[in-house]
């Protein structure tokens, strides 16, 4: 239990600046993920957390004392490596408990705590094995026993799961967060992988080249994306965009030309948008629905049938389009098709990628996950 | 490719005839030391004779060959811990700590290697003279240390380098402070490479024959003054001289091949990927 | 996990402390007699004439410089280091190739390989000057004679040859074990997809093993390079430089100036010209081969 606060953090490498000011504050018992491209700066945010990396400039506050100068090990906090990162000569039961072995808990009290973490993780029989001989998903395992058996603060996971196949960290995703749960802790989780994110996150943190683009629960990202670059980065397959005109604006939201030459109300904020202005439009391949007389239409060039729902990838005059359909679609390669979408979902960003702020919020958006799941606890 | 049983037995044969070629002046020289005198040098060689410890127990009579033995012992084992005792913070530090100079100063460390020992014996003569350790172990060690140093620093720093980062920072956010560090992980961990670092620097101060002829005369004087001392005079006494040859190498040769294994895998100087 | 370039500044003082005991010595071990070296390479200074002394100015520098004898020694020690190399870095990826291979008894035949590396340079000296290469009752001379042929007076006839078998010898086991090492670890994928491509035996050498033995080969050439740059006791033991200068290397030059002509001056001005060649070389060597050391 605890919580984070970073003010206006500053790292730079040799004169060059990795992360450019990040503000962020991350409330107890809060899952947090950081999601970003690969060098977005996510993973030397979480080591400068973790008291790996120096601070350049700005101050990190644990439960609102400043540890900036704190080495790593005082800092009431525990890291999972992606690489695991386990004492290679050491057997599970050892490596769990190694830093009680450094901080001089007595033989006793480290067996029980231990063995309470090999309960929970499941590892009771693993624990004179060395690392060598288990599989990733148990390596993974004694890595978070490790950092459980220590009661910390604040978890920290780097990519923990990158190294699994696919089964096992879907697995995984539900034993961390059952973990989350029971453990009480706060966590901040470092993630490529957007659907970690979306599943695991009680708020997300979106980074680009060491920037903060948007911090909000994962509904509030999928469905109002502060700019193009989060509306692009979440969401799978990605938002569709194209350029349209503005060719009126109201309260009631902004009308712009579509590519075919229909026009559409979408309903955003107008704010100093003129008449005339190009605009960038982004629709979701999902929100995209096949309709005979849509305003948009092209050749389908490739088909992805997953069963429940199937992508159409469709060549316009406008560039490529995916459509996300359902499963029953009839439609076949190289057939014309139109489609349509609910200006309710569609998003409009300004040239400098910011988007227009949505009339409506989206109800879903304020539902946290932590709620959901302490209302199933107290049905159990 | 197939693997036929021909094929494997030509192999077999052509390497063992070259083993056996590279070996066999070893052979001989182990061979010569049972023989006597007279036998030693007739010609044609005679491969097939009645063995005799003529020659072992002239050595013996001669030299006090525990001595000696005990002096290239002590020197070889404690040049060798007193090198790594040093060489192990610094390529801790190389390893871990890398700055710009880094490279540099591991550089530099192996060039001092490349200087003529007779280049600067009359400095070092001079100097041990008057700190009185001509003469003496301690002074061998410590000379045997600077000597073997760059290459121990450079040996250990390529093993700690494949020491992955994230589980020394994970040992820190474990609590662990260097020497910690150090003691419950780095050492485990690269155990084997720093076997045989050590191996390598035994076997290179127990071989080395410059300054252990010029710097000692009696009481620190190793096995190679010992076979020096051989050398010159004995030298139409090929049985005699063999036997004290067999009797100087055999140790380190024992040694060698029983650690061979562990010093084959360490002995990659990161040249290994 | 590439590694970071570290930031701290901490680390840099923590750097410095620990290598602090290991520069330092080698900082004295280097700086102390090279100072006390160049201090008598400008005196007039001999052990069997007490009465000659003096500031002697670039004397011994120009004695030794216009002395035959530097050239010689200096063209004897890189045709030995050379040579030396040459057929140590050869033989050494053939018969690692070969020893690579599965056949009956590797094992023992690998530690039969290796064993010149254990002996002291002294002995093997010994055992091939008289044992080996003796005109009249070595080995060769024996070999020679079962083949018709005059035997060969190895150390007056071909004392720099000599040398450099003995040398190869004793060096050819160390070379033979870095590079099996190293060939143990090259990836049978690599060698598959090769051999899919088409690839056969000698191509594969070729291609494959030669440019992945590369480092390995470097490293090899860097640390003989530095042991055969101050090779002494096998010419000590069998030709002592001679005859005449034919096999006097540069260390062994200073050596004879040294302590046999009781001359520190000169010696100690030989022994700063040794240096200087050392650095040169070691620069030359250090700049080109440490270059395939790094990743």
């Amino acid at each position: 239990m605890a919580t984070l606060k970073l003010d206006h953090i500053v790292k730079e490498f040799d004169g060059a600046e990795v992360i450019k000011g990040v503000d962020l504050i991350v409330e107890d018992r809060e899952f947090v993920v950081f999601v970003g491209p690969s060098g977005c700066g996510k993973s030397t945010l979480l080591r400068m957390i973790a008291g790996l990396e120096s601070v350049s400039d700005g101050d990190i506050l644990i439960d609102g004392k400043k540890v900036n100068q704190i080495g790593p090990a005082q800092r009431d906090l525990a890291m999972v490596f992606q690489s695991y990162a386990l004492y290679p000569h050491m057997t599970v039961a050892n490596n769990m408990g190694f830093s009680m072995r450094l901080a001089g808990v007595p033989k006793a009290d480290r067996d029980a705590r231990v063995r309470e973490a090999a309960r929970i993780l499941k590892l009771e029989e693993l624990l004179d094995r060395k690392p060598g001989a288990l599989s990733g998903g148990q390596r993974q395992r004694v890595a978070i026993g490790r950092a459980i058996v220590r009661n910390p603060g604040i978890f920290l996971f780097d990519e923990p799961l990158s190294n699994l196949d696919a089964a096992l960290r879907v697995q995984m995703r539900i034993e961390l967060a059952r973990l989350h749960n029971e453990l009480e802790a706060t966590m901040i989780y470092v993630t490529h992988d957007q659907v970690e994110a979306m599943t695991m996150a009680d708020k997300i943190v979106v980074l680009q080249g060491g920037v903060v683009e948007q911090v909000g629960s994962p509904m509030a990202l999928y469905h109002h994306p502060r700019n193009r670059f989060v509306a692009g980065f979440i969401g799978s397959p990605t938002m569709n965009f194209t350029e349209v005109e503005v060719t009126e604006t109201s309260p009631a939201g902004v009308q712009v030309t579509l590519p075919g030459g229909d026009s559409r109300l979408i309903p955003v904020e107008s704010g100093n948008c003129q008449r005339g202005e190009r605009l960038t439009l982004g629709v979701r391949p999902e929100h995209l629905t096949i309709e005979d007389n849509g305003p948009m239409g092209g050749t389908v060039t490739v088909i992805e049938r997953l069963g429940g729902a199937t992508s159409l990838y469709i060549a316009t005059e406008d560039g490529e389009w995916v459509v996300m359909a359902d499963g029953e679609v009839q439609k076949r390669v190289n057939n014309a098709v139109r489609f349509g979408f609910d200006p309710g979902r569609a998003h409009l960003f300004m040239e400098n990628g910011d988007a227009l702020p949505s009339l409506n919020r989206h109800p879903l958006v304020n539902i946290e996950r932590r709620e959901n799941r302490i209302d199933t606890m107290d049905q159990q | 490719m197939y693997t036929s049983l021909s094929r494997k037995l030509l192999l077999t044969l052509l390497a063992w005839l070259i083993a056996l070629i590279i070996f066999f002046p070893i052979f001989w020289m182990i061979l010569t030391s049972f023989k006597t005198e007279f036998e030693a040098i007739s010609t044609p060689p005679t491969l097939f004779f009645e063995p005799t410890l003529a020659g072992y127990r002239e050595v013996m009579a001669r030299a006090d060959y525990n001595t000696f033995a005990f002096n290239s012992f002590a020197v070889s084992v404690g040049s060798t811990l007193l090198a790594l005792l040093v060489g192990l913070p610094a390529a801790y530090s190389m390893a871990f700590l890398p700055t710009k100079r880094t490279r540099g100063t591991l550089l530099w460390m192996l060039s001092t290697k490349m200087l003529p020992p007779v280049g600067v014996l009359m400095p070092i003569y001079l100097i041990f003279r008057d700190l009185g350790l001509l003469d003496s172990l301690t002074g061998l060690i410590v000379i045997y240390m600077l000597m073997n140093l760059p290459i121990v620093v450079w040996m250990l720093y390529t093993f700690f380098r494949d020491v992955p980062r994230e589980i020394l920072e994970a040992a820190r956010m474990d609590g662990a402070g260097t020497l910690q560090e150090v003691l419950y992980l780095l050492v485990p961990l690269t155990l084997p490479g720093i076997a045989s670092t050590g191996l390598l620097s035994v076997i290179l101060s127990w071989n080395e024959a410059f300054w252990s002829i010029n710097l000692t005369t009696s009481d620190a004087a190793p096995l190679t003054a010992f076979i020096a001392s051989f050398s010159s005079p004995e030298g139409l006494f090929w049985a005699r001289l063999s036997a004290a040859s067999t009797m100087a190498v055999a140790p380190i040769l024992l040694f060698g091949w029983m650690t061979q294994k562990q010093m084959v895998r360490g002995l990659t100087f990161g040249a290994v990927k | 996990m590439q590694r970071r370039a570290s930031g701290r500044t901490v680390g840099g003082m923590r750097a410095l402390l620990l290598q602090a005991p290991a520069v330092s010595l080698l900082l004295v071990w280097m700086l102390i007699p090279l100072g006390m070296t160049l201090w008598f390479s400008f005196q007039r200074y001999n052990l069997l004439n007490p009465m000659i002394s003096g500031f002697a100015g670039w004397n011994n520098y120009t004695f030794l410089l216009t002395d035959p004898a530097l050239w010689i020694a200096i063209g004897n020690t890189l045709l030995m280091v050379c040579w030396v190399l040459g057929i140590t870095v050869i033989g050494g990826v053939l018969l690692a190739v070969l020893f690579h291979q599965e056949f009956f008894g590797r094992g023992i035949a690998r530690l039969l390989v290796i064993s010149p590396f254990f002996i002291m340079p002294t002995v093997s000296a010994l055992v091939w000057k008289n044992m080996m290469m003796h005109p009249v009752n070595g080995i060769f001379a024996w070999l020679f004679k079962l083949a018709g042929l005059q035997p060969i007076d190895w150390f007056s006839s071909y004392p720099l040859t000599s040398i450099v078998i003995i040398v190869s010898w004793e060096w050819l086991p160390f070379a033979l074990l870095i590079l099996l090492t190293a060939i143990q670890s090259l990836d049978d994928d690599q060698i598959e997809a090769a051999r899919m491509d088409g690839a056969g035996p000698l191509a594969i050498f070729w291609f494959i093993t030669l440019p992945h033995l590369k480092r390995a080969i470097s490293v090899v050439v860097m640390i003989e390079m530095i042991f055969l740059l101050t090779i002494f006791a096998e010419i000590f033991v069998t030709t002592s430089g001679g005859p005449g200068l034919a096999s006097t290397t540069l260390a062994y030059l200073i050596y004879l100036r040294a302590l046999l002509d009781f001359n520190i001056g000169i010696a100690s001005a030989g022994g700063v010209i040794a240096i200087i060649l050392a650095n040169l070389v070691a620069i030359f060597l250090i700049r080109t081969v440490a270059r395939n050391l790094e990743t």
